[in-house]
């Protein structure tokens, strides 16, 4: 399971950085959300993952004897997925907004204002 | 000392943006409340800087929940200075953007986004837990995202999409460096991984982590390689916004770099001499930025990234008087730099034009406004006795005493650079006549309203007060930056104040 998700962030990583190589907006944008997708599962991963052992100290015992899940990545992961979620709505809006107002999708085409040197 | 005040400040922009929710549209009432409430939190910043140098520091355990559990705040000198600053800056801005910002951007929430960029900027100095400073770090820049784009027109947005991107990849990059810490330590609180970090024998990993956080606070403070959405945005939005972005934003990425790079990891030779490298060249890229241009708010944004050069050489330094300097460079740039922005605005609005080819004669229709220009341009060139002479000299020495002359050559060079600039500014824009016939139309400046007018001039005229205040009493500002770089130097300090508070 472990290596699986290993993996897995690794192609959301490598994925999300040659998207953003790219010069189509929507494209790059596509790149952020992989690479957010790929922190948020390296959060998971890292925490350690348990399978079955929820966090719950037993009636008659005072302390953790056994191995438990970590519940604190999930609760990064959360937040994490929200404000990425949030990001990615304002990206969004803001690539049709720059799409209506210049036609284009090419980031090239948006250095008209760098000219007044 | 335990108290809940540290969030006083916090809550007051929070609830003031929530009573301008209730006003949304009203152009008059708005400006009301949002000077009412940056004034109130003016005044409680100012007793958290007064509660802190008097009890050293201010802890507040959220919720009752014991320091590595729970999410600390804590108020120590250098925090209590950064959360001045940003009352100081705010407050100017806030009033100056009640002329400045047009009806259009009022009605559509810029004053609600104001309150909330300012609150994510507070909550950013005053937390004691790395993920919270990642979801401060969020606000701020959802917040300031929106008062980028905010009635833009096709630059803005051309600005807009270079800013958005580069700030969020920084953040992602944040958030990995966080897992990974995280997965090292096991902890989220600072003072807490401080003491797990340095246990740790895989020092390789360590590194990786504190280079990647370096990468991340690196593209929000804009330094070389990492700087080039800056000078590409910053000068598109309104100047009063333009005014808090480059005076704050940028800090607080410094204020990150400054608390991670003493508190969590201690450099090694490798990163120090790679942040030394890194800050002369930030210097260097940023000063001959200056030079070929002629919009003059695209050279004060290539000022900006050229002064964040001086800020991490202090850094590079790492050494009790390298921070002194550089935190003392610290309060002289964000207030000046802010001003800089400001005084821009004013003279957008009498020139129409920001080109410097076809600025000219401010200094013959407006003197005591061209008065107060020049103490902000020779206190940012270093003139002596102003405040951005102090500092330098400090940075100077140092950097010669540590035999660090590649340093101390960009120090000259970047220095010199900035006065042949801003010497050029001031006989383009002020000496020089203009170069056309003003018209009603081109001076709008002179169509202000008296209390407009005085809604432009008042935070110009106050900011550049304070940097004389600054100049002219530098011994107390060096006591209170030396106290600070005393405590970074020695982040037991710290630890102490949030793991054994009683």
């Amino acid at each position: 399971m472990e290596l699986l998700l290993v993996i897995l962030v690794g192609v959301l990583y490598a994925g999300g950085v040659y998207l953003m190589f790219r010069r189509s907006m929507v494209r790059m944008l596509l790149g952020l959300v992989l690479i957010s997708n790929g922190a948020n599962i390296l959060i998971f991963l890292i925490g350690g993952i348990t399978k079955g052992k929820a966090p719950i100290i037993q009636a008659d015992e005072q302390h953790f004897t056994d191995i438990y899940a970590d519940p604190i990545p999930q609760a990064l992961i959360l937040t994490a997925i929200v404000i990425s979620f949030a990001l990615t709505a304002f990206a969004i809006v803001l690539l049709h907004k720059v799409y209506s107002t210049t036609g284009s999708d090419d980031l090239d085409s948006l250095n008209i204002q760098d000219l007044d040197i | 000392m335990m108290t809940n005040f540290i969030l006083a400040p916090i809550l007051v922009h929070m609830l003031t943006a929530i009573l301008l929710l209730f006003f949304w549209g009203r152009v008059r009432a708005q400006k009301v409340i949002s000077i009412i409430g940056n004034t109130i939190a003016f005044i409680l910043c100012i007793r958290l800087f007064d509660l802190t140098l008097t009890h050293k520091n201010l802890i507040l355990q959220v919720g009752g929940w014991e320091a590595p559990f729970g999410i600390s705040f804590i108020s120590d000198t250098f925090s209590a200075i950064m959360v001045l600053l940003t009352a100081i800056v705010g407050w100017a801005v806030g009033i100056y953007s009640t002329s400045a910002v047009n009806v259009s951007r009022i009605k559509f929430g810029y004053f609600f986004t104001y309150h909330f960029l300012i609150m994510g900027l507070l909550g950013a100095f005053l937390t004691g837990d790395i993920f919270n400073l990642y979801v401060w770090f969020e606000v701020v820049i959802i917040s300031s995202f929106i008062l980028l784009t905010v009635g833009g027109k096709k630059m803005q947005m051309e600005g807009a999409i270079k800013y958005v991107t580069m700030n969020m990849l920084a953040s992602i990059i944040f958030l990995t460096a966080i897992a990974i810490l995280y997965g090292i330590t096991g902890t989220l609180n600072i003072a807490d991984i401080s003491m797990k970090v340095a246990q740790i024998e895989n020092t390789g990993l360590v590194t990786v982590t504190a280079l990647l956080f370096f990468i991340g606070f690196g593209i929000k403070s804009a330094v070389f390689p990492l700087y080039f959405w800056l000078p590409s945005s910053y000068h598109t939005p309104p100047s009063a916004i333009a005014a808090i972005f480059g005076g704050l934003l940028t800090k607080m990425g410094v204020y990150a770099l400054f608390r991670i790079f003493t508190v969590i990891f201690t450099p090694d030779d490798f990163t120090l001499a790679l942040m030394a490298t890194l800050a002369g060249l930030t210097m260097i890229t940023g000063a001959l930025g200056t030079i070929n241009k002629r919009n003059i708010r695209r050279v004060s944004s290539y000022l900006i990234v050229c002064h964040i050069g001086y800020l991490i050489a202090g850094l590079g330094l790492y050494t009790e008087i390298a921070f002194t300097a550089a935190i003392f460079y610290l309060i002289h740039d964000v207030i000046v730099k802010s001003n800089l922005f400001m005084l821009i605005g004013v003279i957008y609005k009498a020139r129409d034009t920001v080109d410097m080819y076809r600025l000219g004669g401010v200094l013959k229709d407006y003197p005591f406004f061209s008065f107060i220009a020049a103490i902000v341009f020779f206190s940012l060139i270093g003139i002596p006795p102003l405040s951005g002479f102090w500092p330098k000299i400090h940075l100077f020495q140092e950097s010669f005493v540590q035999e660090n002359y590649y340093l101390l050559a960009c120090l000259i060079f970047a220095s010199f650079v900035t006065l042949f600039v801003l010497a050029r500014m001031w006989s383009e824009i002020f000496w020089k006549d203009s170069p056309k016939p003003l018209t009603e139309k081109i001076d709008r400046f002179k169509n202000f309203s008296k209390s407009g007018k005085f809604a432009l001039i008042f935070p110009i005229l106050f900011l550049a007060a304070v940097t004389l205040c600054i100049g002219l009493g530098a011994s107390l500002v060096f006591e209170i930056a030396g106290q600070a770089a005393h405590e970074l130097k020695n982040p037991s300090i710290y630890i102490d104040a949030v793991l054994n508070q009683n």
